[in-house]
């Protein structure tokens, strides 16, 4: 499907080796959360609002309640009653004043106010799922609808009414970072000042699996079970635990089997996981939820929406001076878990992008709107930072009348300025842009563009082509750095390594693997540094009763942080290997070497393997008990020094119809600097389907909400969801740096993809319109809009003629 | 969706008699518009008469200038056919631009028509073609078959049994789909007979239906350049997010001139 060039890097493991959890998957044989039946399992449907803002005024549920097959049905009331405790968010944000985020409560059923279409209001549980949905639909509620704010502009306009009394702006918080004197200084004597309005679509995320969760509390021994779809199982049983129902992890079981695809938006603790553990208890029997796709849209935390302002200094030449940007964020109607850090952490921290900008001030303003939460997704934050830097470095050269690439070319971070400390408080390690832009231009035949574009001419088609030179900064995080700057839990990686008697391992993660094939790369890093065979290792993740404590998956860190820390084990495993191995040749352990596998006598063929090894730990007859303990098993937690920053060249070619405004993408170029590259095969499909989702959102996908609340894009009627045949062969290459901080040297690679092809996209559609005199259009680039925009240039030009 | 009684008739006939003695029975075809309308809770039929049994509804053949498909050809029947693609190539074409393998591999023609989905393709065949609708007691021609927005002529017991397409010296269906659904935001069916051209619309409107002044222009001059300056008024046109009318009015005679192009080859 793609042409593909990895270059391999000495030491690194490298082999395409096809994914060994597919099998499964392929077959059917995938084991999901709605395939887990437990004994005597009840099943509940949500009763959820159809308005975005009102009052409940009365809620009647004993016509429900007296349906067949119903067993049970919890309003707000009972929630309330039983003082169960709030949906948390995982991280604090303050104003630039110094004062906290406004933060609202978020009751796991609403008793009073309803503040979004899809809100919890009651939960129907009944023998069988039929049963529960036709009751939910005999429950009566009145609402007095309320005036709502369904967008940003909505929400920020004068007199909006207010989504929380506490926050009557809407207001979240208003928080900002960088010098602002530097800027205004540099900017009153730029040049030129070149501005931008760019926004971000708000998107859905899409899982294919839609989310599921099962509660089941077991009285016998006081014990609570949840299995459930989300990328961090530790996370979900902290803050179910401890914020919601007051469970000590000791009784609390979370359990994530294989989830089909995440991409952000099953990190986040979600009512219906505290809903059905709450409603286990009280039937004492096991309570299963799973979502129908309608309830996927309306539920899910969304992704992106912010409206961003910019203003970019540079001189004559096209060198950047200052960069100033103004930021409105949309959290939805509630803080989900992360939402308050993508606008400001992991996107403010970003907007030097790859470039030597040396005074760059951000300010962010957060605000409640109407409308379901948005966190994190694909990308979460550095998306918006590129689109913005990427739009407005293309527009400074358009206005300055120098070449897109040269403008870029002036103004990167040399290899030689590494370590680079930004003007908005990163510290790149490493990196080569010219290295990946010069690898882009090269498999996209750059040179011969201009004759591409002459036979798309032929053809009444207007060709554009357009670049995007992106930084971004993931593998999060250093837990120090994320503490002062807000988040309310660690961001360490855990591990621990069992090296079986007979030498077979196991490797417990704090990692999930809802897609990205962690049960092979990890394998083959431990098979690379362990020297066992790759069918030797099993890699376990998902299950709190059997891995340790870590954080999960999102940020492109499992690999960068989660096999750092398996490193970390292994390093202790061979330290211990290193003692047993001495006594047991009767050496000094000066005097072993250690090699693919084995620990050998250095200058004799004298050896023990790691399963010798480990079957003497186990069997210690003879054995230095004096120095260590018997078993070989070693646990290790990696908490990152610093972010990692994959960065690349996305080149992107459209063509447009002029007559229709449809826009087609005929050529899709990634080369990414992503760091080490374990397995090539795995980093192409997520370069794949980040480059699927970033077109997506450039091109189709949009979640619309109107004034009043309502969501008009709530099924995929309406959805623009991205195809396989929307797309022409991706061309992606990798370009590594090693990363300096981590063992691995690797960085990331599962969401460069979606951050860097938007701006690739839209500034190639308007290469392609430039000639009509088009200057700006908004994501997604749908064929109505390109239709518009060509119209109101072709009249605008008719009217200065 | 709410329980119901399941019945697989052999026959019209019993097909019928069981639909009467239903209280809120309905027609079953390939279940591609129904059943998403069932999941929706948006009807609640008590019985369910499933026409996948009865023979007599499948078939295509030729009579005459006619070509006959009977109401339970799939989608996917029709854009295979053999029979189709040497009489009226563009009604293959159509049939196989419908949704995607699974939709046509279950849907039928009698079910698009019967559901009279305003973005469906058939109708602008059945306009454009100069089709007759049979049904199991009468024949309703095109032009009085589609009634308006999700509304045909057909009465809640009646049958849609075959569609009568007349086969034209040359035709050519142009689609403009909607990204997210597939469906048409405009289609245009542009059929040249020897009385004169049918230009059949859908997607555009609340129902499908006839461009008069292209046929007649085109009527004149059976060529691309004689749509030059037709437009038509966006008032009476549907406004979604996706497409507004005046976006469909744009498209219009885009479309039209572009199933001229591909109809003259
Ligand atoms: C994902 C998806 C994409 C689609 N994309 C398209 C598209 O691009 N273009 C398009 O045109 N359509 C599209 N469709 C609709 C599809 O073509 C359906 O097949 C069609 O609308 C209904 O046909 P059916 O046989 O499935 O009818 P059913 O769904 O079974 O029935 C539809 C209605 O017709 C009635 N009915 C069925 N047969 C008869 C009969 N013989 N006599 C009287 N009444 C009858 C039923 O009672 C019901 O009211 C799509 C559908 C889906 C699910």
């Amino acid at each position: 499907m793609s042409t593909t060039t990895h270059p391999s890097i000495p030491g690194s493991i490298g082999a395409a080796i096809p994914r060994r959890e597919d099998r499964r998957f392929i077959t059917g044989a995938g084991r999901y959360v709605d395939d887990i039946v437990l004994p005597h399992q009840a099943y509940a449907v949500i009763v959820r609002s159809p308005h975005a803002y009102a009052q409940i005024r009365a809620i009647a549920t004993a016509a429900a309640l007296a349906a067949p097959g119903v067993l049970a049905v919890f309003t707000g009331h009972d929630v309330a009653a039983d003082k169960v405790g709030g949906i948390p968010c995982g991280w604090l944000v303050k104003s630039k004043d110094g004062s906290n985020m406004v933060e609202p409560p978020h009751p796991m059923l609403v008793k009073d106010r309803v503040r979004h279409v899809g809100d919890q209001v009651a939960v129907v549980i009944a023998e069988s799922k039929a049963e529960a949905r036709a009751a939910a639909q005999l429950i009566e509620i009145d609402y007095e609808v309320l005036p709502a704010v369904g967008t940003l502009q909505d929400a920020t306009a004068p007199g909006a009414p207010a989504v929380w009394a506490e926050a009557p702006d809407n207001v979240c918080f208003d928080w900002d970072l960088g010098d602002k004197a530097a800027v205004a200084t540099a900017m009153a004597s730029a040049y030129k000042i070149i501005d931008i309005e760019v926004r971000q679509n708000r998107v859905i995320p899409n899982a294919i699996e839609p989310r599921a969760a099962i509660g089941h509390y077991d009285p016998a021994g006081d014990y609570y079970t949840l299995y459930t779809t989300s990328q961090n199982p530790h996370l979900i049983r902290l803050l179910l635990g401890a914020f919601v129902l007051g469970i000590p992890e000791h009784r609390l079981r979370v359990v994530a089997p294989d989830v089909g695809g995440g991409f952000g938006s099953k990190i986040y603790h979600y009512a219906e996981e505290a809903i059905v553990v709450w409603a286990s208890k009280k039937l004492g029997r096991p309570v299963k939820w799973t979502a129908e796709r309608s309830e996927s849209f309306m539920s899910d935390a969304h992704g992106r929406d912010t409206i961003m302002t910019a203003q970019l200094a540079v001189d004559k030449d096209g060198k950047f001076l200052a960069f100033k940007v103004h930021n409105v964020a949309n959290m939805g109607a509630y803080l989900s878990t992360f939402a308050p850090a993508i606008p400001t952490y992991l996107s403010a921290t970003l907007m030097a992008g790859c470039y030597t900008t040396p005074a760059i001030y951000v300010e962010v303003k957060a605000v409640f709107t109407h409308t379901v939460p948005v966190d994190a997704y694909r990308g979460a934050g550095r998306p918006e930072a590129a689109y913005l830097i990427e739009r407005i470095v293309d527009k400074a050269a358009r206005e300055l009348g120098i070449d897109r690439l040269a403008i870029r070319r002036k103004n990167f971070i040399r290899p030689d300025q590494f370590p680079y400390k930004t003007p908005v408080a990163l510290e790149y390690d490493v990196g080569d842009y010219e290295a990946t832009l010069a690898l882009a231009l090269k498999a996209g035949d750059y040179d011969g563009y201009p004759a591409r574009r002459a036979a798309s001419q032929q053809r009444g088609k207007l060709r554009g082509i357009g670049f995007s030179t992106y930084v971004e900064g993931c593998g999060i995080a250093p837990s120090a750095l994320v503490g002062q700057l807000g988040a309310r839990a660690g961001l360490y990686e855990a591990a621990t390594v069992r090296v079986h008697p007979t030498g077979s391992v196991s490797v417990f993660t704090g990692t999930h693997s809802h897609g990205q094939g962690h049960e092979t790369t990890f394998a083959q890093l431990v098979s690379d540094k362990l020297g066992v065979p790759f069918d030797h290792v099993d890699i376990v993740h998902g299950d709190t009763d059997r891995i340790p404590f870590g954080m999960g998956t999102y940020g492109s860190r499992s690999l960068s942080v989660g096999g750092s820390a398996i490193v970390k084990a292994i390093d202790k495993i061979l330290k211990k290997g290193k003692t047993i191995a001495a006594h047991l040749l009767a050496v000094s352990e000066s005097d072993l070497v250690w090699s693919r596998g084995e620990f050998r006598v250095a200058g004799t063929d004298r050896r023990k393997t790691i399963a010798e090894v480990a079957f003497a730990a186990y069997v210690p007859h003879n054995y230095p008990i004096d120095k260590i303990e018997p078993g070989l098993e070693e646990s290790a937690f990696y908490d990152p020094l610093n972010f990692t920053f994959p960065a690349g060249c996305h080149l992107c070619e459209v063509e447009v119809d002029p007559d229709t405004g449809v826009v087609q993408v005929v050529q899709m170029v990634a080369a990414d600097d992503v760091g080490v590259v374990l397995n090539p095969m795995i980093v192409d499909g997520q370069l794949h389907g980040g480059l699927v989702q970033g077109i997506g959102q450039a091109l189709y996908e949009e979640a619309q909400y109107d004034e009043s609340g309502q969501l008009l894009t709530g099924s995929y009627l309406n959805y623009g969801m991205p195809r396989a045949s929307d797309f022409p062969f991706f061309n992606v290459s990798t370009h590594p740096t090693a990363c300096t901080h981590n063992p691995i040297g690797a960085k990331g690679v599962g969401e460069v993809g979606a951050i860097g092809c938007p701006p690739a996209v839209i500034n190639a559609v308007l290469d392609a319109l430039a000639p009509l005199g088009v200057t700006d259009i908004s994501m997604p680039a749908t064929p109505e809009k390109v239709w518009r925009a060509i119209a109101s240039a072709q009249a605008a030009a008719s009217t200065r003629d | 969706m709410r329980d119901f009684q399941f019945h697989r008739p052999s026959t019209v006939a019993e097909a019928l008699h069981l639909l009467r003695q239903a209280s809120a029975g309905k027609l079953l075809g390939g279940g591609q518009s129904l059943l998403p309308v069932l999941k929706l809770d948006m009807a609640e039929p008590s019985d369910l008469v499933s026409l996948s049994g009865v023979t007599e509804l499948r078939g295509i053949r030729t009579e005459g200038n006619q070509l006959i498909i009977g109401a339970f050809t799939t989608h996917a029947e029709v854009a295979a056919s053999a029979e189709v693609r040497a009489k009226i190539p563009s009604l293959a074409r159509l049939a196989d631009g419908i949704g995607d393998p699974q939709v046509r591999n279950r849907g039928t023609l009698g079910g698009s028509l019967a559901h009279a989905d305003p973005a469906a393709d058939y109708p602008a065949a059945v306009l454009g073609l100069s089709a007759t609708v049979h049904t199991d007691r009468r024949t309703v021609p095109a032009d009085r078959f589609f009634t308006g927005l999700f509304e045909t002529a057909l009465e809640p017991d009646e049958i849609l049994t075959a569609v009568r397409f007349t086969i034209p010296q040359r035709a050519a269906y142009a689609k403009f789909a909607s990204h997210a659904s597939r469906y048409a935001v405009v289609g245009v069916m542009v059929a040249q007979y020897p009385g004169g051209v049918r230009v059949g619309v859908t997607g555009a409107g609340p129902s499908a239906f006839r461009w008069t002044a292209a046929e007649s222009a085109l009527t004149a001059r059976f060529a691309p350049e004689s749509l030059a300056g037709l437009t038509y008024p966006a008032d009476d046109l549907t406004s979604t997010p996706e497409a507004t009318a005046d976006y469909r009015a744009h498209l219009l005679p885009i479309m039209t001139k572009r199933a001229v192009q591909t109809a003259l080859g």
